[in-house]
């Protein structure tokens, strides 16, 4: 199946994930603390083919997956992703023009 | 989903001309920026100033807003057990957060909430509501922005197996072709065991025919969903662009990064043959990696039900 299978790598990506998101404080967050929870108390079970336990080792890759891809596309993202729209007041300084006033208000402005 | 008034646009001409037609390309932009009929999050529908000349159109909209940042306005944020039976609540800087639709936000279990909380915890001066998704997931649950019953959902579900991915197979070049039976066919064969269906490839332009003895069975599987997971599963098959695969991921077969790359086989193929393009390929994939793991994860959440339960220890 997928080479991150193992429990242990799966919590050590997602708490890695969150220490890039927060920095320093990153223990005293929300999801640190759930998270370890959650992988403690799934740990222990009687049983040797755990439905249970298959089902939460796939949440917890799938939210893996989540965190990494954010990241990775909000870097991507500010990389290459255009700045958007100027300014109707820079666009008009650019070349050498100035909004005209209107002193009784425009049309629709309250 | 918001209609762009004509005379509205009318009005803005009064402005500068020469604004007009990037403005017009800059709200197509902004519109498939929003991607699909989810609604970004906004906490209080306040008028405010936005730098943007779209302000008249986005502040005074009923449910749809084009606003896709916002200056970060709170420190913490944290999770709190609602009146109401178990829900969940999120707080940012001790005021409770609330749906587009003005609704209070609740969620129906812990690590929903959690999630969505740490969705909030992520941005840094700047909110992106683009790369929310758990959060726009749990809005359009909660808001059914589009008015829609559970049976219409599974019916625009359903609708996307006509037009499956894995069906849709190519005649050549031949290395595809194998590439497609290798890796399409064992997803094939296992939703077809599983659920004891007939779907079937199809090179044909029209796609496979599809039994309705095979529509039923699916239609009676998702009504046993109910409406916050099925929300999610629409939503990933939306994305995956396959019944069939969307299927294998929430029944945990295949994982996320699985899903995705069999979802995108054809344009790895290409990727493979003529080169790796960053800027696109790349932003692409890890986009629709992240909303598609959302989706799953949100559908989990929504469907599982937990209980510890203590065996105690014997000799």
């Amino acid at each position: 199946m997928a080479s991150l299978a193992s429990p242990l790598r799966l919590c050590r990506g997602i708490l890695r994930e969150i220490r890039a998101i927060k920095g320093l404080e990153y223990k005293q967050s929300l999801a640190y603390n759930y998270v370890l929870d959650q992988f403690r108390k799934n740990q222990i079970t009687g049983e040797r083919y755990c439905r249970a336990q298959e089902e939460a080792l796939h949440a917890s890759h799938s939210y893996l997956c989540l965190l990494t891809s954010t990241r990775q596309h909000m870097a991507l993202y500010d990389m290459y992703h255009g700045k958007g729209q100027r300014d109707t007041e820079e666009m008009a300084g650019i070349v050498g023009l100035r909004l005209p006033t209107q002193p009784g208000g425009k049309g629709w402005e309250k | 989903m918001q209609v762009l008034n004509p005379t509205w646009i009318g009005k803005t001409c009064l402005l500068i001309t020469l604004v007009t037609d990037t403005m017009l390309r800059n709200l197509v932009r902004l519109h498939s920026r929003v991607g699909h009929a989810l609604s970004p999050p906004i906490v209080y529908p306040r008028s405010q100033a936005l730098k943007l000349p779209l302000t008249l159109l986005s502040v005074n909209s009923k449910y749809y807003s084009i606003i896709t940042e916002r200056k970060k306005f709170y420190k913490d944020v944290s999770i709190s057990h609602g009146e109401a039976g178990g829900m969940f609540e999120i707080n940012l800087d001790q005021r409770k957060m609330k749906t587009p639709g003005g609704k209070l936000f609740t969620a129906p279990n812990e690590a929903l909430a959690i999630a969505v909380a740490n969705e909030w915890d992520t941005q840094k001066d700047t909110l992106k509501f683009y790369s929310m998704h758990m959060t726009t997931l749990c809005n359009t649950a909660l808001d059914n922005p589009t008015f829609r019953s559970k049976d219409q959902i599974i019916t625009a579900a359903l609708k996307y197996l006509e037009t499956d991915t894995i069906c849709y197979r190519v005649e050549e070049p031949p290395t595809l072709v194998e590439l497609q039976n290798n890796e399409w066919d064992p997803v094939l064969n296992w939703i077809e065991d599983r659920y004891n269906v007939v779907i079937g490839s199809s090179t044909n332009i029209l796609g496979p025919e599809i039994p309705q003895a095979t529509m039923d069975t699916f239609r009676q599987h998702l009504g046993s969903y109910n409406f916050w997971s099925m929300t999610g599963l629409e939503y990933v098959i939306t994305q995956l662009k396959s019944v069939v695969l969307a299927f294998a991921l929430i029944d945990k077969h295949i994982t996320v990064e699985q899903a995705v790359l069999l979802s995108r086989l054809e344009e790895e193929f290409q990727i493979g043959h003529w080169g790796n393009v960053e800027w696109a390929h790349d932003v692409d994939l890890y986009e629709l990696r992240a909303r598609t793991a959302a989706g799953a994860l949100f559908v989990h959440f929504s469907s599982e039900s937990s209980t510890v339960k203590r065996k105690l220890m014997q000799d």
